[in-house]
């Protein structure tokens, strides 16, 4: 058997040890304890004790969706950063990048996450489909189409919606107080 | 030791002829204080050894290290057996089919090489702890899962002990994908680790969520939308088993048909299966190259006869057959294996908050904002505000009355590329 432990002592780092929490765990906490929410992003954490399951509400300033606010949910897998945390919306809202079941067309949750990117990005990355909604890329076709179509009514169908209104026989969740 | 008579009892002249060939002698690379002869051979006696995986890989290190000498070899799994194995996974047979792999392969080895004990365990590596993994001289990982290895990875690296030196358990890792393959030999805390790589996966292609939505183009498209959008949408909160036939059916269905209605072809119930289980198909002679290449490994670390792989070796096969060895080095941001640890003593009178001062007064660590976390019990985040109003008490509590002597918090902060552990000693 090779002599492993003299290497091990000439090592100079031999002090340098190990944690008791799961990689997915310490990754998250950097990421949690490190991030920069402005003023229309907050977190909210339904058990303080789960760091992988959590809600972040988006509150937009500007844009057409201003003076609502969007529950997303997160969760995280303990193969975390390898895999990109599942997220959701949680109302069902008009959007054309979001479907009625909650899916989130933002390609950093999917095609391309990489481990460098963290939790941040993902909320910056939210916080840009409410200032921007990108037609092109849809999740919700008939949105999509309606703000391609006449971009004044799609306004009016998202104010609409924003109260729990119906767009085209669909009735969505109110997200304005 | 009764394994050991056996195992002599089973030994006949010439056995391990060809073996012997390179134990008897040194070679031009081989150590000068190494002692050819018994001293080399005695690991058919003293070593035993931890096969992780019984799958492709599984089978064929399991048979090499049964026909090298190894005579106490244990083997974990999962699995059960699917027919769809039968191809490669050369150690079962029709009639093993829904038997568990650990149990078939260690059931085979041991009918078909005499004086070999094959002891298998076929559940998860998580049900093992530490003491079980101290039995062990070194580990053999050939597994097809991120999330095991990365476990037992971090398992490993977090078992050694400065005091003791068979904590230090080497870990042989293969994997194969297709044409490609890399086997590499991590001393835990020595060497880089598995986590140190983890972005240099191959990542798992996903398609653009839209794209599966609206305009798919591919089979893989059809398939996905019906995993990925249909499954939760119509089935709710049900949890998909991909290993369940009715399941697969189930989004097969729905796949051919929106792929009808797209005029797409090639969906077809295989295909479904592989992509939700994302199946890369396995290819048997990438399984044996790689896999003699860690019983080579395993081989040279437990006889000495020859220097070590340092670190990683890599096969693609794809065009042509093109090896590269290099040396993987450590990430000192390694959640794992990097980072530092600081053995602090601090007086049993000091606040959370008092001893976070402390921690931003050193020079050694320039650590500005730091958040603590010991174990799972988060002690005090500087954010996101719902934590830190949550942990705020905790600043006028003692630290002594939440982290017990001896043990570890890691911290983190902005201002720190990697985490650091401290470990705390009351005075
Ligand atoms: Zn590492």
């Amino acid at each position: 058997m090779i002599k492993i432990w003299s290497m091990k002592k000439n090592e100079e780092q031999a002090a340098k040890k190990k944690p008791k929490t799961s990689a997915a765990q310490i990754r998250v906490q950097k990421d949690l304890t490190e991030l920069e929410l402005s003023s229309t992003m907050k977190t909210n954490f339904p058990d303080p004790a789960d760091l992988l399951n959590f809600q972040f509400i988006i509150t937009p300033d500007e844009g057409m969706y201003t003076g609502a606010s969007f529950t997303f949910s997160f969760a995280i897998s303990t193969n975390y950063p390898h895999e990109p945390p599942k997220v959701k919306c949680v109302p069902k809202i008009y959007h054309p990048n979001i479907d009625l079941e909650g899916n989130v067309c933002l390609n950093i949750l999917r095609e391309d996450w990489k481990p460098v990117l963290n939790l941040n990005s993902i909320m910056v990355g939210l916080q840009y489909l409410f200032l921007e909604p990108n037609p092109s890329d849809p999740l919700n076709k008939e949105a999509a189409e309606d703000m391609i179509k006449n971009r004044a009514t799609f306004i009016d169908n998202v104010k609409h919606s924003l109260r729990g209104g119906q767009v085209k026989g669909v009735q969505f969740d109110r997200v304005v107080n | 030791m009764a394994t050991a008579t056996v195992a002599q009892a089973a030994d006949w002249p010439g056995r391990y002829h060809h073996v012997d060939q390179v134990l008897e002698q040194p070679g031009p690379r081989t150590d000068e204080a190494w002692m050819p002869g018994a001293p080399a051979k005695s690991f058919r006696e003293n070593i035993k050894i931890l096969v992780i995986g019984a799958g492709g890989l599984g089978c064929e290190i399991l048979a090499n290290l049964a026909l090298m000498g190894f005579k106490d070899i244990h083997v974990i799994d999962m699995d059960t057996i699917d027919v769809s194995n039968l191809n490669r996974q050369f150690l079962f047979r029709p009639s093993d089919v829904g038997r568990p792999k650990a149990i078939a392969a260690a059931e085979f080895i041991m009918k078909r090489v005499p004086g070999v004990t094959v002891t298998p365990y076929h559940g998860k590596i998580q049900d093992k702890g530490t003491d079980y993994y101290m039995q062990f001289t070194l580990v053999i990982c050939g597994l097809d899962s991120v999330e095991a290895r990365r476990w037992i990875n971090a398992t490993l690296v977090d078992m050694v002990d400065e005091e003791n030196q068979d904590s230090l358990k080497p870990l042989i890792d293969g994997g194969t994908e297709g044409f490609r393959g890399q086997a590499r030999v991590i001393l835990p805390t020595i060497t880089s680790c598995y986590e140190c790589s983890l972005d240099m996966l191959n990542k798992q292609t996903a398609f653009p969520i839209c794209t599966i939505a609206n305009t798919p183009r591919l089979p893989e498209h059809c398939i996905e939308w019906a995993s990925v959008l249909e499954w939760p949408r119509v089935r709710g909160d049900e949890k998909m088993d991909t290993d369940n036939p009715d399941h697969i059916t189930w989004l097969y269905n729905l796949a051919a048909a929106r792929a009808k209605d797209f005029k797409i072809e090639g969906v077809t119930w295989a295909l479904t299966q592989g992509v939700v289980k994302n199946i890369i198909p396995a290819i048997a002679s990438t399984n044996a190259i790689i896999a003699a290449s860690c019983c080579n490994e395993a081989f040279k670390i437990v006889t000495s006869c020859a220097p070590y792989l340092d670190n990683y070796f890599m096969m693609i096969g794809t065009d042509g057959v093109y090896s590269y060895t290099f040396q993987h080095e450590k990430r000192p941001e390694c959640p794992v294996c990097g980072g530092e640890l600081l053995d602090i003593s601090v007086p049993r009178s000091w606040t959370v908050e008092r001893f976070i001062e402390s921690l931003i007064e050193r020079q050694d660590i320039q650590v500005k904002k730091p958040s603590l976390m010991s174990g799972a019990k988060q002690i005090y985040f500087q954010a996101p505000p719902q934590l830190e109003a949550a942990t705020r008490p905790n600043l006028e509590k003692l630290l002594s009355d939440l982290v017990a002597d001896g043990s570890e918090m890691t911290v983190t902060a902005t201002t720190l590329p990697f985490n650091l552990n401290v470990r705390i000693t009351y005075i």
